[in-house]
């Protein structure tokens, strides 16, 4: 009873050791996985990120060229982001907003460069593994 | 007069959904019955559309409170299977977030297990407590409860020296604040008054009924899994904690010295900690089957892995430490009186999402 006496003035007297939140917040730490996003002119649409991701929310069209990844399921594992062969996919420690209403991250990459056409050409003639 | 009661699986006290049926005969509990399988979700089954690395983000998700020690396992049973050698650096950060999971862990026990008395200040006073131990989780593994920090073959993120130092310091100021709260808890008369004698479970019992973690402790059995030396535990100096009584105090002083004993460790553990990697890489697919515990801070936690060269897995089995503890929990119900059954179940630590996965 009287040990808590000493604790009770403490946080009488003492700052609040909560925020008013929406007015105050909270610095997040630098290694915080907060918000997924990708830089499109980077990706090569390989589609590593969609084969990583645990709970299947990416889609990568590697025809189409267009990166889809559907947010509210995304975990926030960062599994995608260090598989990634060019590393265009960052997490920044800023927390997602909220929402109103579902939506996905979508990005549609430049079409192919003729150069890669000729990479890929000589892929192909290699015996298939 | 025999009444059956429902109790659950919506109960004001109870975080958790297990539904008991409770036989009373006036105010006196005489028979409980289990109903499970209000938070079923098959997470065992998805073995079979993904992979064993992505596995390892879906047995975090068995239980969130313990998510950091499900993945060691799961990722030490793996290693086990693909015959890895880990280096030894991310055995001593897995056993350090282990153990800031189980200081977090205990301490959200304790202020639910204070609110359970209706001591709604403790609870919050525990709950700020804790808060240091999640801001620990967030800022050197990137998240707050499900951390994901354990792969296969490894840990994903370092500690830098200032963390080290940091993380240090923290783990001080823990085990002082909870330090501080110890007699008001425990020596409190009305604690005291509904958790002394309540809900004995016996040495015998225990042993029978295969009762693990502080509930085993709790009734004078030295028994730990992390004595097997798992991770880097062999390298640490180690002692399990023992109380005597068996009731629903000896269990919850258990868990108040469990949160002592793992400040020590985060410590031991900083100050043994080697240089070197802190993953290698995996080659090859998991074949054959192996078995593996460790130590959850509600107790012994078993995995079953069968794997059949191929990049998913054929079975995983998850035994879950409520699970082993719902058998001594139905044996200390009876005789109790009806009031005091909410404090009994708390005092289990149950965890339903784990035992139902
Ligand atoms: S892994 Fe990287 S490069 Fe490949 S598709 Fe995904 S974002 Fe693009
Ligand atoms: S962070 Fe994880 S869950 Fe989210 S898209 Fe990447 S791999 Fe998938």
């Amino acid at each position: 009873m009287f040990e808590m006496t000493k604790n009770v003035l403490q946080n009488l007297m003492g700052k609040s050791s909560t925020r008013l939140y929406p007015f105050a917040k909270r610095e997040t730490f630098e290694r915080f996985r907060g918000t997924l996003d990708i830089d499109v002119d980077e990706c090569i649409f390989c589609g590593t990120c969609a084969k990583k991701c645990p709970s299947q929310c990416i889609e990568v069209d590697i025809k189409g060229r267009t990166w889809t990844c559907d947010s509210f399921a995304c975990v926030y594992c960062s599994n995608c982001v260090e598989a990634c062969p060019t590393q265009c996919m960052t997490m920044s420690n800023v927390t997602k907003p909220p929402a109103y209403e579902k939506d996905v991250i979508f990005y549609k990459g430049k079409p192919k460069e003729p150069k890669e056409k000729k990479a890929k050409a000589a892929k192909d003639e290699k015996p298939a593994g | 007069m025999r009444t059956i009661l429902p109790f659950g699986p919506q109960h004001p006290v109870l975080p958790e959904p297990i539904h008991l049926k409770l036989v009373v005969e006036d105010e006196t509990v005489v028979e409980a019955l289990p109903n499970l399988g209000y938070v079923h979700r098959g997470l065992e089954k998805l073995t079979d559309i993904r992979d064993y690395n992505q596995m390892v983000n879906i047995v975090e998700r068995v239980c969130g409170i313990c998510s950091c020690i499900h993945s060691l396992n799961y990722c030490e049973a793996v290693e086990k299977l693909l015959g890895l050698e880990v280096p030894q650096r991310a055995h001593f950060l897995r056993v350090m977030w282990g153990e800031i999971h189980r200081i977090h862990s205990h301490l959200l026990w304790l202020g639910l297990f204070a609110d359970g008395f209706g001591f709604e200040s403790l609870f919050m006073q525990f709950w700020r407590i804790r808060e240091r131990a999640m801001d620990l989780m967030e800022a050197t593994a990137g998240n707050r409860v499900v951390i994901s920090t354990n792969i296969v073959g490894g840990v994903r993120k370092d500690i830098t020296p200032e963390q080290k130092a940091w993380i240090l310091a923290e783990t001080d100021k823990i085990e002082k604040e909870v330090r501080a709260l110890e007699k008001t808890i425990l020596d409190d008369y009305t604690v005291k008054k509904r958790c002394c004698g309540k809900g004995v479970l016996t040495k015998e019992q225990a042993h029978q009924l295969g009762a693990v973690g502080p509930m085993l402790r709790g009734s004078g059995w030295a028994q730990d899994v992390r004595q097997t030396g798992y991770a880097a535990y062999g390298q640490l100096d180690f002692e399990p904690v023992v109380e005597y009584d068996g009731d629903s105090y000896a269990r919850s002083k258990v868990r108040f010295r469990e949160v002592y004993a793992a400040a020590d460790l985060i410590r031991q553990c900083l100050a043994k900690l080697p240089e070197g990697e802190i993953n290698t890489k995996v080659k090859g697919k998991p074949e054959g089957e192996v078995w593996h515990r460790v130590e959850q801070p509600r107790g012994e936690l078993f995995y079953y892995i069968k794997g059949n060269g191929s990049k998913n897995l054929e079975r995983v089995r998850i035994r879950t430490p409520t699970f082993a503890n719902i058998p001594p929990l139905l044996a200390v119900l009876p005789g109790c009186e009806l009031a005091d059954v909410p404090v009994i179940v708390l005092s289990i630590d149950p965890c339903i999402s784990c035992t139902e996965r």
